[in-house]
């Protein structure tokens, strides 16, 4: 057993709804208890999709367990055939039905519907999320890629124009939306057509045609690596090692791209449009040389801002770190480059523990590290899932490729304080705006909350149990209240504020 | 009125269907009840479903050290019981260690913890010994199994009533109040219950572990929430006698709920006015602004605490909208029949769900508003259809006078949202 409070990754079978969800076409029965439908509002309301996901769930009950759980995974996938008419159907079990040992693969077969049944054997008390989503995607791979394997031994057919697939991208991903959009123009440029996208927009017919293109563009290992490798094996075809987030990254992924596809890359790379390589060069970014950063997050995204953080914007790093098991070596190695112990953990009170030894002065983290620089002052920029819903934005934010590198500059140099601002504190230090204590601008005045100024105004009296009562208000919407409140009371020519006084007002003036 | 309406919905027949239920489950109570209990702590036995079902419904709460936590089943555990009970010990010796200032902490259990048989009854009471008399360890499920979503506070609350005290023999009558409230709302009524001399009156849950209501035969009993089965029936096991009455939502509601009190205590017509009049008044008038926003549209309630039924009754008399389907997740008869009687006689009931054939009644009715969880809210808005996602309904104080137009407010908000917007 282990104590719990935050966890980075959810269950496994939430990874299979992130590869559901980004799909078209496909329907996922899960078999799971009443409850277990909360994982819809991940998809609803984090990422806002205007959709249900397409999930339907047994919700067995207490007095469900026996015999009857088996026929009602039957019931609810023959329903969610007929409602759906899906292309395929996935189906599976949450922890509590791995338990019952129904078997919904089997199950799922006896009903023999016209499609195909892809059954997802998930063991939720060892692996999570990322890993859910990884082999999901990959049964899904070999599902329908895999009748049109060729014999061994065959040469692959060059296309007329050099095409690739972009694997990885998945619901409830960080920014995959954007980076998708960002990687596929830069594909354009260099005149690599995009065969499929996957899971993302992907149909399981879109999934037979994986083979067709010359490569793989490999946007994101923790989904994509497993399947990446079987179509390595099966269709010969190379997968892009580099990731994309960076302008030097970017610039060896352009580079890998046309080696692969046999073009010149010469041209993507002197247009190179980003605005990061002199943003950085300009003298107001001298003040961020040496800014002790620490980085944590998923695997990828934590080794390539690790590097873009010592090369491209001069800081040092005192800390790299990732909860992605599955990645841990890849993140040793990138730790012991930048001189680090890597920290590999899922318990977040272990990289607050990390945080607070490192002393740094920007976390680049998910939303935990949020808030673990928030309560210890720090400033701080998220780079990785698990993320809130501010972190799907309505604008355009890719992390990837060069407009992606502006947007990495923009929120990482944001939460630090401007030169100017570092400059000036130094020259007023004993002033009360800038003295030591004094938080970076963004931090607003997390260290001085001002409290309601005291409740003595004029000729009216507030009685003490008024007082009290309004003490109970949020210490947001106090202020207003107590406006309010006193307009009501000097209008009305009343001495004392009472409890009652405070209700004929709020009445008085609503919400 | 009519002889109809005067009916109400006693004898309306209810619709039940078996399908998929969007509901949470009952860990979820946690949420609120740990912000209720100060010195309580609330560890989940269970897999990491429960934890990352407990981390969403929480949002931002879980980085403000909040009193609740999950023990994490993992395969070792799963290998023998004997295991999972020395782990467990372990589990609560670390977090007691960490948080010294706990001195009530339930063991919650979990559909994993329930369907691999982890006796949490036997572990509560080995640990009680162990950890005596510091810290009392009780236990109660919060599975989907066998709770939905505040069916979690009525197990817990139910869990409570054993070791609350015996009042003395012979005691005055007092009055138990069951059902977490805000604490804003529980100081509103108990001013208005000292205003008409009915007292003592006690909360239920309390705000300390240690400040536990005393039960008894002159226990009075009237519940604030209509989710409390369970609680009531083992406070009236302990001698409590309840109090019928409808719940404290709307002015109509509150009155009711608090006529039903000082009827029991014998308190004067005149006296039971003087000390309600002013509130009920002032809740008139700030409900008039919403009256004109909400009267005579429709509204669709799916099901999700088992406060449909109450709200639905407030919507419907005192704003006057029409009621389209009232669902709930639980109907129980004896607990809900004076708010069925207050309920338009022609309004459709459900309890339980079939969420997609529920979903296309409710598209073929067209409700100008529909009351629904979080996973089906912008789904429908993406359909057109203009939503009150219901989770606000539990952490919101809407109970009372001077939340009543607080609660009508809700339902206004998004109906005048969609007019506003122009794109």
């Amino acid at each position: 057993m282990q104590l719990t409070l935050w966890t980075y990754e959810g269950p496994p079978h939430v990874g299979a709804m992130r590869v559901a969800t980004a799909m078209r076409d496909v329907h996922y029965v899960l078999h799971a208890p009443q409850g277990d439908t909360y994982a819809d509002l991940l998809f609803t309301m984090i990422e806002r999709l205007p959709k249900r996901p397409p999930v339907t769930y047994t919700t067995f009950q207490a007095r469900d367990l026996g015999s009857d759980t088996a026929e009602l995974f039957k019931t609810a996938a023959r329903d969610a055939y007929d409602r759906f008419k899906p292309q395929a159907l996935m189906v599976g079990a949450s922890c509590t039905a791995e338990l019952i040992q129904d078997d919904p693969g089997g199950l799922a077969r006896a009903l023999n519907l016209p499609i195909p049944v892809v059954a997802l054997d998930l063991p939720s008390y060892q692996k999570k999320e990322n890993w859910g989503a990884a082999e999901t995607f990959y049964q899904m791979v070999r599902a329908f890629a895999g009748p049109a394997v060729p014999p061994p031994g065959s040469a692959r057919r060059p296309n007329a124009r050099p095409c690739c697939n972009i694997l990885g991208p998945s619901a409830l991903g960080f920014r995959h939306r954007d980076d998708v959009t960002e990687i596929t123009a830069l594909l354009g440029r260099l005149g690599i057509d995009v065969c499929v996208v996957a899971p993302l927009g992907a149909s399981p017919a879109d999934l037979a045609r994986l083979g067709e293109a010359d490569f793989n563009v490999l946007l994101y290992p923790e989904v994509g690596g497993q399947a990446a490798a079987w179509l390595a094996r099966s269709f010969g075809q190379t997968s892009t090692r580099i990731v994309p987030i960076g302008v030097g990254a970017t610039r060896e992924f352009i580079a890998e791209c046309a080696a692969l596809a046999q073009v010149d890359p010469t041209a993507a790379l002197a247009a190179a449009p980003s605005n990061l390589p002199w943003y950085s060069r300009s003298v107001d970014s001298n003040y961020l040389t040496g800014k002790r950063v620490f980085v944590f997050g998923d695997a990828t995204h934590a080794i390539a801002a690790a590097r873009v953080a010592a090369e491209e914007f001069g800081f040092t790093i005192v800390g790299l770190g990732t909860y992605s098991r599955e990645f841990a070596r890849e993140v040793r190695d990138a730790a012991k480059r930048h001189g680090v112990e890597a920290v590999i953990s899922d318990d977040y009170l272990a990289i607050e523990a990390a945080v607070t030894a490192a002393q740094p002065e920007l976390v680049l983290g998910t939303q935990m590290e949020r808030h673990i620089a928030k309560r210890l002052g720090v400033a701080c920029a998220v780079i990785s899932a698990p993320v809130h819903v501010q972190d799907f934005p309505a604008r355009y934010s890719p992390q990837m490729g060069f407009e992606g590198a502006n947007v990495l500059f923009d929120s990482w140099v944001h939460p630090l304080m401007m030169g100017l601002e570092e400059h000036l504190l130094g020259m007023f230090r004993e002033d009360a705006e800038f003295h030591a204590e004094a938080a970076p601008s963004h931090l607003g005045h997390a260290a001085v909350r001002p409290e309601p100024a005291p409740i003595v105004s004029g000729p009216i009296r507030w009685a003490a149990d008024a007082e009290k009562e309004i003490g109970k208000i949020p210490f947001f919407v106090r202020g207003k209240a107590k406006r309010n409140t006193e307009r009501f009371a000097q209008e009305r020519g009343l001495a004392t504020i009472t409890v009652e006084t405070l209700y004929d007002a709020k009445a008085h003036f609503g919400r | 009125m009519t002889e109809a309406a005067l009916a109400g919905c006693a004898e309306t027949p209810v619709l039940r269907q078996r399908g998929q239920r969007e509901v949470f489950c009952g860990l979820t109570g946690i949420i609120w009840l740990h912000r209720k209990i100060q010195d309580a702590f609330f560890l989940v036995v269970g897999s990491r479903t429960c934890a990352h079902l407990i981390q969403s419904a929480a949002g931002v709460m879980i980085f403000a050290e909040p009193r609740f936590a999950t023990a994490i089943i993992d395969e070792r555990d799963l290998a023998g019981m004997a295991d999972a009970n020395d782990e467990l010990d372990r589990v609560v010796d670390e977090l007691l260690a960490r948080r010294p200032e706990i001195r009530l902490l339930f063991l919650v259990g979990s559909c994993p913890s329930e369907v691999i048989k982890l006796d949490l009854s036997r572990a509560a009471e080995r640990l009680s010994g162990t950890h005596a008399p510091d810290v009392r360890v009780l236990n109660y499920s919060g599975s989907g199994i066998e709770t939905t979503f505040t069916q979690g506070e009525d197990a817990c609350l139910a869990a409570l009533v054993p070791i609350l005290p015996r009042t003395a023999p012979g005691a005055p009558p007092s009055l138990l109040i069951a059902g977490a409230l805000a604490e804003v709302v529980e100081d509103q009524m108990r001013r208005l219950l000292d205003g008409m001399g009915i007292g003592p009156v006690y909360f239920l849950p309390p705000r300390h572990a240690l400040d536990l209501p005393p039960v008894g035969p002159n226990t009075r009993l009237l519940l604030a929430q209509p989710f409390l089965a369970d609680t009531a029936r083992a406070l009236e096991a302990r001698g409590a006698t309840r109090i019928a009455a409808p719940f404290p939502l709307g002015i109509d509601g509150t009155t009711a709920w608090l006529r039903a009190a000082a009827d029991a205590w014998d308190v004067p017509a005149a006296r039971f006015g003087s000390v309600t009049g002013p509130a009920s008044a002032r809740a008139a008038h700030a409900l008039d602004r919403y009256r004109p926003q909400l009267a005579g549209k429709s509204v669709f309630l799916f099901p999700d605490s088992q406060l449909e039924i109450p709200i639905a009754r407030f919507l419907a008399r005192e704003m006057g909208m029409r009621l389209i389907e009232v669902g709930t997740p639980f109907l129980h008869r004896q607990h809900m029949a004076p708010e069925l009687a207050l309920l338009p006689s022609d309004t459709a009931l459900s309890e339980g769900q079939d969420v997609d054939l529920q979903l296309d009644r409710c598209r073929a009715a067209m409700p100008d508003i529909v009351v629904c969880g979080l996973g089906l809210a912008n789904p429908l808005e993406a359909e057109g259809i203009t939503t009150k996602w219901s989770i606000e309904l539990l952490f919101t104080p809407i109970q009372g006078y001077d939340q009543a137009a607080d609660l009508a407010e809700l339902f206004a908000r998004p109906l005048v949202r969609r007019t506003r917007l122009r794109v």
